[in-house]
C-alpha cells in the first residue's frame, strides 16, 4: 500500500510541476498577478509530494519490503539500518528520486528565500524549475519507477553493492546531486532573465549566492567521491579521469568559471551574455553527466548496470534543454546592453582569462571523455583515452591558472597600473622564486622539476594572498588582528571567503604535486612473519585470520608498521565476501596522517598462509581533500556575506556598477 | 577606437590560445589512445605489434592459473570464436572471475601472449563493458543475453 502511495505522490508532483511550469510564466507575460502568486504554493506542494514519495521508499527499505523490485535489488535483511537508508540512492531509480527530492527542495528554498525579489522574476524562475522537474518526473514515471512491484515476492533481497556500503559513499551522492541540481537554480535564473529580457547587475546579485551554494555542494561531493575511491577501491588512486568522474568535474569547472563571471556581472555589469551562457552550460553539463553515467555509452570503471532506453530519454531531454535554452539565448542575448568598459590590465581582464582557462579545460575534458564516441562514430576504431593524456592537459593549463590566481585578486576593477601591481606583489614573487630555487636543488633530472614548480606555485598563492589581505587592511587604524575581525564581521565575508578558497587551491596543488611525484606503490607476496621496508617504513605481516561481520565474512590481515624502531601503526586490511551476493570486496587499511598515509590492501590468498598484497606510501595525499574542503569553506563564507542579507532586505537592487572591492 | 583595438587583442590572444591548445591536445591524444580488439581480431593479427592496445571478452573457465611468485596470473580471454592467452602481474580487481567479461590493456609478446599492464575492474557484477558486449554479439553468442538480463532478477541469499 505504501509504495502505491509513493507512486501516486510522484504523479501528483508531476501534475503540480506542470502547473508550476505553465501558470506563473503565463501570468508573468500577461501581467496576471494571481497566476504569478501560484508559483510559490505550487513549488511547496511539489516538494511535499516528492518528500512523501521519498519517505515511502525509505520506509520500504527499512521494513525490507521485497515486493518492491527496487528494494529487492538493492537491500537485504542483514544490511545495517544506516545502509538501508543509503541504499535508497544506491541504484538508478532511487538516485533519481533523490535528485527529484533535491530539485523540488531547491524550488521550495527559492520560494522561501526570495521574498524581496520582484514577483515576475520569482514566477519565471520557479516556472523554469518546474519545466526541468517535469522532465525528471516523466523520466522516473516512464522509464525508472522506483515503486515497481515484484511477484512472486522473493524471501531475501539481493543486497546493496558492497562498495556502496560505506559512510563516505552514503553521503557522496546527496552532496553531488545537491551540486548538480543546484546549478538548475542558476540555470532557471538565467533563463528567467532571458525571458524577461532584463539582464542586469541585480539579476547577477540574486543568482550569485544560489550558484555559490550549489558549487560548494558539488565541490564537497567530488572531494568525497575522490576520497571514497581512494580508500574503498583499494587502488590507492584519488582520481582516474574516468568518464563518470569527468562527468562531475565538467559542471564543476564551468561552475567555477560561472561564480567568477557572476562577480564581474554583479560588480561591473559586464560579461552579461557570457555569464548566461555559462549558467546554461553548467546545468547542461550536469545533464550530460547524467546521460553518460546512465546510458552506458562509455566504458567506465565506475559504471553500474545501464539501460539504453533510459539513455535515449535523457539524450532527448538534454537536446530539448540545450536546444531550447540556446535558441532563447540567440533570440534574446543581442538585446542585452554592453557592460562597463575595462582596460587590458584590470580585474575584469584577469577574470576573463580565468574563465577562458576554465572553459578551455572543460572543453579538453569533454573532448577526452567523448573521444571514444567520436572515433566510433567515424568508424576509426574503438579507443580509450589514457589518463596520461588528461594529466598532460591539466599540467599544461594549471600553472597558468595558478600564476594568474596570485595576480587576479590584487588587480583593481576597471583599470590598473603595472607599476602599482608590481609594488604590491614583488615580495610574493621574490619569495616564491626563492622557494623554487631551494626546492629545485635536489632535482636530478628535468622530470623532477614538477615538484619545485608545484611547491613554488603554491607558495606564490600563499604569499600573494597574504599581501592582498595586508593591502586591504593597510588603512585601518587598529592592529591587524582587530582590523581583520572587524572587516570579517562587517562587509568582508566574500573577500575572506575568496582568500580561503584560493588558499585551498594552494593546498590542493601541494597535495597533487607531492603524491604524484613521491608516492610509492608495491605489489608483493608476503608470508606470515615477513617484513618489507619502504620509504623508511617497515611493514611486518603477522598473518591473516577469519572474522565475521554483520553481513559478510572476511579474511583479516594483521600488520605492524614501524618507523625506525618505533611501532607507529597496527593495520587490519580485509578481504570480504558478502553473504547477499557473494561479491568479494577489498577493504584497505590506512594509517592516515597530515603529511603522509601508509596503506595496506590485501589481494588474494596464494596458499600456505601467504598473501598477495599491495603496500602504498602516499605523501601529502590528505592535502588534496583538505584543499577541496577549504575551497568549499571559502564558498560558504562568501555566501554569508552581509550584502546578500542586505540585498534581501531591500526590494530594489542598486543600478549599474559599483566600484567596490571584493 | 581604443576599446576596439583592445577587444581585437583579446580575441586574437584567445584564438591563438585555442589553436595552440587544440594542436597540442590532438597530437598528445595520438600517443595516448589505445584501440580495442576482440580475440578474433588478435588471432587474425589485426592488432598493432608495437603499441599498447586493449583486448576484451569473457574469461574462459578453468584457465585462471597463479604462477610461482604468487603475483603473476595467467588466464585466457575469448569471444567464443577465438582465444587469447593473457599474463598479468599484480593484484586483480575484486570482481575478476572466470566466465565474466573483462578488458585488459597491454601489448602482445613475441610468444603470442598478451602481457596486460592493467585489467579493468567493474563496480557491479551485472555491468558489461560495451566493447565486450559488442564483441560477443558479433560472434553471435547467446550467452551474453543471459549475462546482461540475468542480473535484473533478484536472487535469493541461499545462492
Amino acid at each position: 500500500m505504501i509504495p502505491e502511495l509513493g507512486h501516486l505522490a510522484l504523479i501528483f508532483a508531476l501534475i503540480l510541476a506542470t502547473a508550476q511550469a505553465a501558470m506563473p510564466l503565463a501570468g508573468s507575460l500577461t501581467g496576471n498577478r494571481p497566476w504569478m502568486t501560484m508559483a510559490r504554493p505550487l513549488a511547496y506542494g511539489q516538494f511535499v509530494f516528492v518528500a512523501i514519495a521519498f519517505v515511502a521508499l525509505v520506509e520500504a527499505f527499512l521494513i525490507s519490503d521485497f515486493s518492491v523490485l527496487y528494494v529487492a535489488q538493492h537491500s537485504n535483511t542483514l544490511l545495517p539500518d544506516i545502509y538501508k537508508v543509503s541504499a535508497v540512492w544506491g541504484g538508478h531509480e532511487g538516485s533519481l528520486l533523490l535528485w527529484a527530492l533535491m530539485m523540488s527542495g531547491w524550488g521550495a528554498a527559492v520560494s522561501a528565500f526570495s521574498r524581496n525579489l520582484p514577483l515576475p522574476v520569482v514566477a519565471r524562475v520557479l516556472s523554469v524549475m518546474g519545466m526541468v522537474a517535469i522532465g525528471f518526473f516523466l523520466f522516473m514515471l516512464l522509464t525508472s519507477n522506483p515503486f515497481e512491484r515484484l511477484f512472486p515476492v522473493p524471501p531475501e533481497g539481493r543486497d546493496l553493492n558492497p562498495l556502496l556500503q560505506d559512510f563516505g559513499l552514503a553521503i557522496h551522492p546527496p552532496m553531488l546531486y545537491m551540486g548538480y541540481v543546484g546549478f538548475s537554480v542558476a540555470f532557471a535564473f538565467a533563463i528567467a532573465a532571458l525571458i524577461g529580457g532584463k539582464l542586469d547587475a541585480a539579476w547577477a546579485r540574486w543568482s550569485r549566492p544560489w550558484t555559490t551554494v550549489a558549487w560548494v555542494f558539488l565541490t564537497i561531493g567530488i572531494a568525497l567521491g575522490s576520497w571514497w575511491a581512494y580508500y574503498e577501491l583499494g587502488w590507492g588512486g584519488w582520481w582516474f579521469w574516468d568518464p563518470v568522474e569527468n562527468a562531475s568535474l565538467m559542471p564543476w569547472l564551468v561552475g567555477t568559471a560561472l561564480i567568477h563571471s557572476l562577480a564581474v556581472t554583479e560588480k561591473r555589469a559586464a560579461f552579461k551574455s557570457w555569464t548566461v551562457l555559462l549558467a546554461i552550460s553548467a546545468f547542461s553539463l550536469s545533464l550530460l553527466g547524467t546521460f553518460l553515467v546512465r546510458s552506458g555509452v562509455l566504458t567506465s570503471v565506475h559504471a553500474f548496470a545501464t539501460d539504453p532506453e533510459r539513455g535515449l530519454f535523457i539524450l532527448i531531454f538534454l537536446c530539448i534543454v540545450i536546444g531550447g535554452s540556446l535558441a532563447l539565448y540567440a533570440w534574446r542575448a543581442p538585446e542585452v546592453s554592453e557592460g562597463g568598459r575595462f582596460d587590458l590590465l584590470s580585474r575584469e581582464s584577469a577574470l576573463l582569462l580565468n574563465n577562458l582557462l576554465f572553459v578551455a579545460f572543460t572543453v579538453l575534458v569533454l573532448f577526452g571523455t567523448l573521444a571514444p564516441l567520436i572515433y566510433e562514430a567515424f568508424d576509426l576504431g574503438k579507443i580509450s583515452v589514457g589518463f596520461p593524456w588528461f594529466n598532460k592537459m591539466f599540467l599544461a593549463l594549471a600553472p597558468f591558472l595558478a600564476l594568474l590566481l596570485g595576480i587576479g585578486p590584487a588587480t583593481r576593477w576597471k583599470s590598473d597600473q603595472p607599476s602599482r601591481l608590481t609594488k604590491q606583489l614583488w615580495l610574493a614573487f621574490a619569495l616564491s622564486i626563492g622557494v623554487l630555487t631551494l626546492t629545485s636543488m635536489s632535482a636530478v633530472s628535468g622530470d623532477d622539476l614538477w615538484v619545485p614548480i608545484g611547491i613554488a606555485l603554491a607558495a606564490w598563492l600563499l604569499f600573494s594572498h597574504l599581501l592582498i589581505v595586508r593591502d586591504r587592511l593597510k588603512h585601518k587604524q587598529q592592529g591587524w588582528r582587530q582590523a581583520m575581525v572587524a572587516d570579517f564581521s562587517g562587509n568582508g565575508r566574500s573577500f575572506y571567503g575568496m582568500v580561503v578558497a584560493h588558499l585551498g587551491v594552494a593546498m590542493f596543488i601541494v597535495g597533487v604535486t607531492m603524491v604524484s611525484n613521491h608516492q610509492i606503490e608495491k605489489d608483493l607476496r608476503m608470508s606470515p612473519g615477513d617484513s618489507h621496508e619502504m620509504a623508511g617504513y617497515r611493514f611486518e605481516f603477522l598473518g591473516a585470520q577469519k572474522v565475521n561481520g554483520p553481513n559478510y565474512r572476511a579474511d583479516q590481515g594483521h600488520f605492524l608498521v614501524y618507523r625506525g624502531e618505533r611501532q607507529i601503526a597496527e593495520l587490519f586490511p580485509e578481504k570480504r565476501s558478502y553473504l547477499g551476493g557473494g561479491m568479494p570486496m577489498t577493504e584497505a587499511a590506512i594509517d592516515a596522517g597530515f603529511f603522509r598515509d601508509v596503506y595496506v590492501s590485501l589481494g588474494e590468498a596464494v596458499g600456505g598462509g601467504d598473501w598477495a598484497l599491495r603496500l602504498y606510501y602516499k605523501p601529502y595525499v590528505r592535502w588534496i581533500w583538505l584543499g577541496a574542503a577549504l575551497m568549499a569553506l571559502g564558498g560558504a563564507i562568501a555566501v554569508s556575506d552581509r550584502r546578500y542579507r542586505i540585498a534581501r532586505a531591500r526590494s530594489t537592487a542598486p543600478a549599474g556598477a559599483v566600484g567596490a572591492k571584493a | 577606437m581604443k576599446a576596439r583595438q583592445k577587444r581585437l587583442v583579446l580575441v586574437g590572444l584567445a584564438l591563438v590560445g585555442v589553436a595552440g591548445a587544440t594542436t597540442l591536445a590532438l597530437s598528445a591524444l595520438q600517443s595516448n589512445i589505445s584501440y580495442f580488439f576482440s580475440p578474433s581480431q588478435v588471432m587474425a593479427s589485426e592488432h598493432p605489434t608495437d603499441a599498447v592496445f586493449r583486448v576484451g571478452g569473457l574469461v574462459v573457465k578453468d584457465t585462471l592459473a597463479r604462477q610461482e611468485d604468487g603475483l603473476t596470473v595467467h588466464f585466457k580471454v575469448t569471444d567464443n570464436a577465438a582465444v587469447v592467452p593473457v599474463s598479468y602481474t599484480g593484484i586483480l580487481p575484486d570482481l575478476f572471475s572466470e566466465g565474466q567479461g573483462v578488458v585488459a590493456k597491454g601489448r602482445i609478446g613475441t610468444d603470442g601472449v598478451f602481457y596486460a599492464e592493467e585489467v579493468l575492474a567493474k563496480h557491479d557484477e551485472s555491468y558489461m563493458p560495451p566493447e565486450v558486449a559488442d564483441t560477443l554479439q558479433t560472434a553471435h553468442v547467446d550467452g551474453i543475453v543471459e549475462q546482461t538480463t540475468g542480473a535484473n532478477t533478484p536472487r535469493s541469499a541461499t545462492q
